[in-house]
C-alpha cells in the first residue's frame, strides 16, 4: 500500500512559562518540512509529555523552556523515558538556555539544544539526520 | 517488542506502534489485526463531527471524563488535516484533552488525514480495530473540521454526533445534501451564544421534513462543553441510540455495511498498489500519460491496456 513513514514530533512546553510563540514557529516549520507535529500546549508536566510521546509513537520530543527550569524539567523527561523503556525517542531542547548549561543537558541525554536565533532549517536537518 | 503479545498485555507502546505501522501501510500491523480480529466488535464507536471551531475536542474531552467516572475505558482518535502541499500536519486536538493524558483508562491518538478526503484518515479504520482489540469500551473518532461533504464518519461510527454552533449560515444550509444528513444526534454547542434557539428550531424543522426511515428521530441537544453543560444528557442519548440500533437489528446491518465498504476500499488500494508497484504487472502509467497528452492515445484505451496487461500477468495478488 502506497503510504510512507512520516516523522512524528511532539512539541511541548514543560513547566510554568506562558509564552509559546517560539514553539509554534518551530511547529509550523516542521509541518512545512513534511513532519507530523503534535502540539500539546502550555504548562505540561514531564509525565504528561512522556505519556503523550508514547501514545503518539513520536520519533522526537522538542522541549521548549523560557523559565529557567530547563535543567530540572528536561532531566525529568529523560529519566521518565528511560523508566518507560521509551528512550529510543530523541529529545531536543530550545528556548532561553544559557550556553554554559548546554554541555550538562547533552550529558544527561538531550540530543541537541537550539537557542534563539537558530535557523529552523538547522533543526529540520538535525531531526532528519537522526530519524531517517 | 512483540506487538501481538504487547497489545494483549495492555502495553500502550505496542498499541501506539501498531497504529503507526498501520498508518505507514506496514503489513506487520495487518498481520496482528488478522490474528486478533476475533477480539474486535466489542466497543461502541462514536463519531464526533462538525465544522472547525465548533468544539469537538472539548466535547470529546468532557464525554470521556464522564465515561471514566462511570468506570468505562475510552479510546480517542483525533484526526486533523495534512497539508496537501508538504505532507506535514499540526495535530492539536490534544490541547483540549490534557487532563486525560495520564489516565490509565484512556488512549488518545492524533492522526493526519495524509491525503485522504472525507474527514478521516485512511488508517482510521485500522486504528479503531487496534483500540477495540486493546479493550476500550468506547472509541471516539473526532473528524477533521468538516465542511459539507466530509461524511465518511457515518460509514465508520455506530453513532454519529454532529456538533454545530450558532451563527454559521442560514437555513438553506440545513437543507443541502451532505453533512446535515448524517447526525444520529445533533448538538448545538456554545449554546449560551445568541441565536442558539433559532439554530435548534432550524434543525428541528429540517428533521420534520425527513422522509423514509423515521424510526429514530435524531434528538437536538444544547451543550456548553467548556462548562460541562449538557454532557450527561448527550451521553444518555448516545446510549439510547445504541440500544435502538441493537433492538432494531440496525447495528448488525450497519456493521455489515461498514465491513463491505472496508473490503472495497482495501481491495482498491491493493489493486492500485499492484498496478503501480508490482514489476510483473505494472505498465508505465507515466509513459501512457505522455502518450495521452500527445493525443496518440485516449484515456479509456490506456485503462484497457493496463487492465489487459494485468489480466495476462495478474498473478501474485497476495
Amino acid at each position: 500500500m502506497n503510504t510512507t513513514k512520516r516523522i512524528r514530533v511532539i512539541i511541548a512546553k514543560p513547566g510554568l512559562d506562558g509564552h509559546d510563540r517560539g514553539a509554534k514557529v518551530i511547529a509550523r516549520a516542521l509541518r512545512d518540512a513534511g513532519m507530523e507535529v503534535i502540539y500539546t500546549g502550555l504548562r505540561q508536566t514531564p509525565e504528561q509529555i512522556v505519556e503523550t510521546a508514547i501514545q503518539e509513537d513520536a520519533d522526537v520530543i522538542g522541549l521548549s523552556s523560557l523559565s529557567g527550569a530547563h535543567l530540572h524539567l528536561f532531566s525529568k523527561v529523560i529519566e521518565l523515558l528511560r523508566e518507560k523503556k521509551a528512550d529510543n525517542i530523541i529529545v531536543i531542547g530550545g528556548g532561553v538556555i544559557p550556553e554554559e548549561d548546554i554541555p550538562e543537558l547533552k550529558k544527561m541525554g538531550i540530543a541537541e539544544v537550539f537557542t534563539p536565533g537558530t535557523s529552523t532549517k538547522d533543526i529540520i536537518d538535525f531531526i532528519k539526520s537522526k530519524v531517517l | 517488542m512483540n506487538l501481538k503479545q504487547g497489545i494483549l498485555d495492555g502495553d500502550k507502546r505496542a498499541v501506539a506502534r501498531l497504529i503507526s505501522l498501520a498508518e505507514n501501510g506496514d503489513p506487520e500491523a495487518f498481520k496482528v489485526i488478522k490474528e486478533l480480529f476475533h477480539l474486535t466488535g466489542r466497543a461502541q464507536i462514536i463519531g464526533i463531527t462538525g465544522p472547525p471551531g465548533s468544539g469537538k475536542s472539548t466535547l470529546t474531552d468532557k464525554l470521556a471524563k464522564e465515561l471514566r467516572k462511570r468506570g468505562n475505558t475510552v479510546g480517542i482518535i483525533a484526526v486533523d488535516p495534512t497539508s496537501p502541499f508538504t505532507g506535514g500536519a499540526i495535530l492539536g486536538d490534544r490541547i483540549r484533552m490534557q487532563d486525560l493524558t495520564l489516565d490509565e483508562g484512556v488512549f488518545i491518538r492524533s492522526m493526519g488525514t495524509r491525503g485522504h478526503l472525507g474527514g478521516l484518515s485512511k488508517a482510521t479504520h485500522a486504528a479503531i480495530k487496534i483500540l477495540d482489540i486493546y479493550g476500550m469500551d468506547y472509541i471516539f473518532v473526532e473528524t477533521v473540521g468538516v465542511g459539507q461533504s466530509e461524511v465518511d464518519i457515518v460509514k465508520t461510527a455506530d453513532t454519529t454526533i454532529l456538533v454545530l454552533v450558532p451563527g454559521l449560515g442560514d437555513d438553506i444550509q440545513a437543507l443541502k445534501a451532505g453533512i446535515m444528513e448524517i447526525g444520529d444526534i445533533f448538538v448545538v454547542n456554545k449554546s449560551d451564544r445568541e441565536d442558539s434557539d433559532r439554530l435548534v428550531t432550524e434543525i428541528e424543522m429540517m428533521l420534520d421534513l425527513k422522509q423514509g426511515d423515521t424510526t429514530w428521530r435524531p434528538p437536538v441537544i444544547k451543550t456548553i462543553a467548556s462548562n460541562n453543560i449538557g454532557i450527561e444528557e448527550l451521553l444518555s442519548k448516545a446510549a439510547e441510540h445504541f440500544d435502538f440500533l441493537i433492538s432494531s437489528s440496525l447495528l448488525k446491518s450497519k456493521r455489515i455495511d461498514r465491513i463491505e465498504s472496508e473490503i472495497i476500499s482495501i481491495s482498491k488500494e491493493r489493486f492500485i498498489d499492484i498496478i503501480y508497484n508490482n514489476p510483473d504487472t505494472s505498465v508505465s502509467i507515466r509513459e501512457l500519460s505522455k502518450e495521452i497528452y500527445e493525443k496518440k492515445l485516449d484515456l479509456y484505451s490506456a485503462v484497457d491496456i493496463i487492465l489487459n496487461n494485468f489480466n495476462r500477468k495478474g498473478v501474485g495478488l497476495c
